[in-house]
């Protein structure tokens, strides 16, 4: 047993950091340094920076792009993009539907759509949920009829409605869960799709999130053509892929670096903060808060270490990266609520509207806002507890 | 990274646990509760048979030489069945001091014994108004000719009732000011009072008064007067020590509850079908995930030559007991109801010892304020002045756009 990292990770890690500090723009590190937000245009710019040093994917195979880094390489890389505060790449492409065409697509499909995801020039988004379907997926009723003279391998025509789709507006490419039959089982009549967000009949509505920018859309498609070759694996057999897709995104999802970041701007904001001639951090009520926050961090970087250990040894994750979604979104949320009760009245601007606050603490209202959806979206907190409670635990189910 | 098992560590692992399941299950604790020793010193000398004294000693004094984090592993297997023989006090608490602060003679002449099974120890560190401040001690030796005279009150001695030697920590008044000085003081000492208590987890300790004790210059460990940094280290050991028995705890309460939640039948359904009770065993399971983690932290950071990031790693994992594996055993008596809160059912033996084991050596208050005064955690704060400077010059960030 042991803590440390060889020193060929020790190295990577530094070669990481060299990167880095050079690498982003001087726009984009001045919004890093104090915590900002992102725009999609600034993501996709990085997204591109990324792209040349060949770190866009870094779990991706060699031979369709990936740079070939080992598990414990691919986790120092997100750790220190995470801790720069760099921006977050946008998932759809490269967590998910990326390595989603790798297991399921067909050589064509591979061939036309890995390299524009890797490169950016195409971006991508999830249409999955639906008014109707949030965490029963399986419910959902965009339709996808086939025209044809009977034969049952012609195109697709889809109608129907998808909602809370991140960055539509953004997207050239939409993949889609959509009901091919709704005779049997629900699970059993869904099939997955690949949609050109250009295609006639798409309509995409961009709502505003609590944080305040338009970070999601509704999008309605009415009798949208979409060619067979556009199908990802079997008709009917879109469950499997769905289902699949999940294990790929349960991986990155505790964000330990971006928790650990924004402790290091609270601990900053609660130094600088004097009331009645003592910095906040003296206050015994903050301090034990922050202490107690970074204790649970320390706690999940370790169960994060763990699970990245195992990895490394090729196994499959262990019950413990099961708590991490749970964990470490809960987490950024309790750091986000005590970031805002340390700013006090300054957690009352909105945009730092009239630039009214110190500019590292601009975005806490942004964030804490945006942030209540970290515990719903990615299959919500509950969904988590209650696959663990199946899965793992063995509990019966009613 | 590794964390996996070494072969040693797990032949180790599964012998433990096996001793734990067939020569000491949990009714061998409950039927211990009632005896003046509350444990056996047959099965002492069989555990220092097998070896497991000697875990975190060097081969020089008869040890295994393993690392901690070998005797972490074994204890957290002795915690699965409460296991009640003294293995804190003497090994950890007392044992250690002597390892930590003692000279080779020393370490010969009374760590041998002990890791043999033939000799129990206990560490008299705690004193009425110190709480968890080791180093406020108001105890004294004093030097007379070729011996000491030590005087002073100490509370809560761990397995104190049945030790053959008490190592006492006294201020050592010709060491200045804080100077603090370790005594070995045998049992039959005079000026020795020693009274046998009973505590909330069945177990036993003692209060101990010593009156002008008189010992030899030789049970001075190691330099008289600073043993200050060897004791607050003995107090590290001992309470990643207590995390590691507190995980095999906090994993069996997990283990018996979710079999309880699979058998009982209520409003014609098994219990643990009920999502609420669902969701909070994932809540028990998430903290003892957390306590497993933390435990192999503070195990192996334990070794590490810069003391904070030692401190750092051990409060961590006391404060994750002290919340997460609380909340296991609370957890676990709820959902077992009411016969969670008979006398007569396990969980109870477990919840109590799981509470005693977070009071010990630094509650959550102490580890929390601890955390927050290492420099692990204050260089983000040094940085202050960057910050106010960043802050003063607030360019403002243009929100335009988003
Ligand atoms: C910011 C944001 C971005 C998103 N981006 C996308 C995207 O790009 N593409 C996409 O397809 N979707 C996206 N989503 C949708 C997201 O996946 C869903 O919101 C999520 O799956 C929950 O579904 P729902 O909103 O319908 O809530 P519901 O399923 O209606 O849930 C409501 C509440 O009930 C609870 N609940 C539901 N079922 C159970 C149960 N069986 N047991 C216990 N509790 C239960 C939920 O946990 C929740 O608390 C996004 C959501 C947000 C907030």
């Amino acid at each position: 047993m042991d803590l440390s990292f060889t020193p060929q990770h020790q190295k990577f890690r530094a070669d990481v950091n060299a990167f880095i500090a050079t690498a982003i723009p001087p726009d984009i590190r001045a919004k890093a340094e104090v915590d900002a937000g992102f725009d999609m245009p600034e993501i996709m710019r990085w997204h591109k920076i990324l792209y040349q040093r060949g770190w866009v994917a870094p779990h991706w195979p060699e031979a369709h792009g990936g740079p070939g880094l080992d598990p414990t390489s691919r986790f120092i890389l997100s750790e220190e993009l995470e801790m720069a505060g760099a921006p977050s790449l946008s998932p759809f492409g490269i967590t998910m539907v990326g390595p989603l065409l790798i297991e399921f697509g067909s050589d064509e499909q591979k061939k036309r759509f890995l390299p524009p995801i890797l490169s950016g020039e195409e971006v991508w988004c999830q249409g999955y949920s639906e008014p109707n379907a949030g965490s029963d997926l399986a419910s959902l009723r965009t339709r996808a009829d086939i025209v044809d003279g009977g034969e049952g391998d012609g195109d697709f025509v889809v109608t129907g409605q998808k909602t809370w789709t991140t960055y539509a507006q953004y997207a050239d490419w939409i993949f889609c869960l959509v009901r091919t039959d709704s005779s049997g089982k629900k699970q059993d009549g869904i099939s997955f799709l690949l949609i050109d967000m250009k295609s006639p009949g798409i309509e995409v509505k961009p709502m505003l999130t609590l944080g305040g920018t338009e970070a999601f859309c509704e999008t309605f498609f009415d009798s949208v053509r979409v060619p067979r070759a556009n199908l990802v694996g079997p008709l009917h057999g879109g469950w499997t892929l769905a289902k699949a897709l999940l294990g790929h995104e349960r991986t990155a999802i505790a964000a330990v670096g971006m928790s650990q970041r924004m402790l290091r701007r609270v601990k900053r904001i609660a130094g600088y903060t004097v009331h009645r001639g003592v910095p906040l951090i003296e206050n015994a009520e903050f301090r034990a808060r922050i202490a107690r926050a970074e204790i649970r961090l320390r706690a999940l970087q370790m169960a994060n270490y763990r699970t990245v250990a195992g990895a490394q040894l090729g196994r499959a994750p262990g019950p413990e990266s099961s708590i991490l979604k749970i964990r470490g979104t809960e987490l950024h949320q309790e750091i986000s609520e005590l970031t805002m009760d340390v700013i006090g009245h300054n957690s009352l601007s909105w945009f730092n509207d009239g630039d009214v606050v110190p500019a590292i603490e601009a975005w806490v209202p942004q964030s804490f806002n945006y942030l209540r959806a970290a515990t719903v979206y990615g299959g919500s907190n509950e969904i988590q507890r209650n696959v663990i409670a199946k899965n793992i635990l063995g509990l019966p189910m009613r | 990274m590794n964390f996996d098992l070494s072969d040693d560590q797990k032949l180790l692992v599964e012998t433990a646990a096996s001793f734990a399941k067939k020569e000491s299950p949990i009714d061998r604790m409950r039927r211990l509760r009632d005896d003046p020793i509350g444990y056996e010193p047959a099965m002492w000398r069989h555990m220092g048979e097998l070896g497991w004294l000697g875990i975190p000693f060097p081969d020089s004094v008869g040890g295994y030489g393993g690392r901690f984090i070998d005797a972490a592993l074994l204890i957290e297997q002795l915690g699965a069945t409460l296991v009640p023989e003294p293995y804190i006090p003497s090994v950890i608490l007392a044992g250690m001091a002597i390892e930590r602060a003692g000279d080779d003679q020393q370490k010969k002449r009374w760590l041998v014994p002990m890791i043999e099974g033939k000799t129990a120890m206990a560490l008299a560190y705690a004193e009425r108004h110190s709480r968890y401040d080791v180093l406020d001690v108001a105890t004294r030796a004093e030097r007379k000719g070729a011996t000491w005279s030590i005087s002073g009150e100490k509370v809560f001695v761990l397995g104190g009732h049945n030790a053959d030697h008490l190592v006492v920590s006294a201020g050592v008044a010709e060491a200045g000011p804080g100077g603090i000085g370790l005594f070995v003081v045998a049992r039959d000492t005079a000026g020795l009072t020693v009274d046998p208590i009973a505590t909330m987890d069945g177990r036993r300790a003692a209060m101990i008064r010593l009156d002008g004790a008189t010992v030899g210059e030789d049970c001075a460990l190691g330099e008289p007067g600073a043993a200050g940094p060897a004791l607050e280290d003995v107090m590290d050991l001992a309470s990643a020590a207590a995390c590691a028995e507190g995980l095999g705890i906090a994993r069996t309460v997990l283990a018996m509850t979710v079999e309880y939640l699979k058998t009982r039948e209520q409003f014609g359904a098994k219990i643990g079908s009920f999502q609420a009770l669902q969701h909070r065993a994932v809540d028990m399971f998430i903290e003892v995930e957390l306590c497993h983690s933390t435990v192999i932290y503070a195990g192996l950071a334990i070794d590490d030559p810069d003391r904070d990031e030692r401190q750092a790693a051990v409060s961590a994992a006391k404060v994750q007991l002290c919340q997460g594996g609380r909340f296991v055993v609370r957890q676990g008596i709820q959902l077992h109801g009411g016969i969670g809160c008979t006398d007569e059912h396990d969980v109870g033996l477990y919840f109590k010892r799981m509470q005693v084991l977070g009071a010990l050596f630094g509650d959550e208050v102490y580890h929390t304020e601890r955390f927050s005064r290492l420099s692990s955690f204050t260089a983000d704060i040094a940085d202050a002045s960057k910050a106010a400077e960043q802050a003063a010059n607030s360019q403002r960030v243009s929100a335009a756009g988003e």
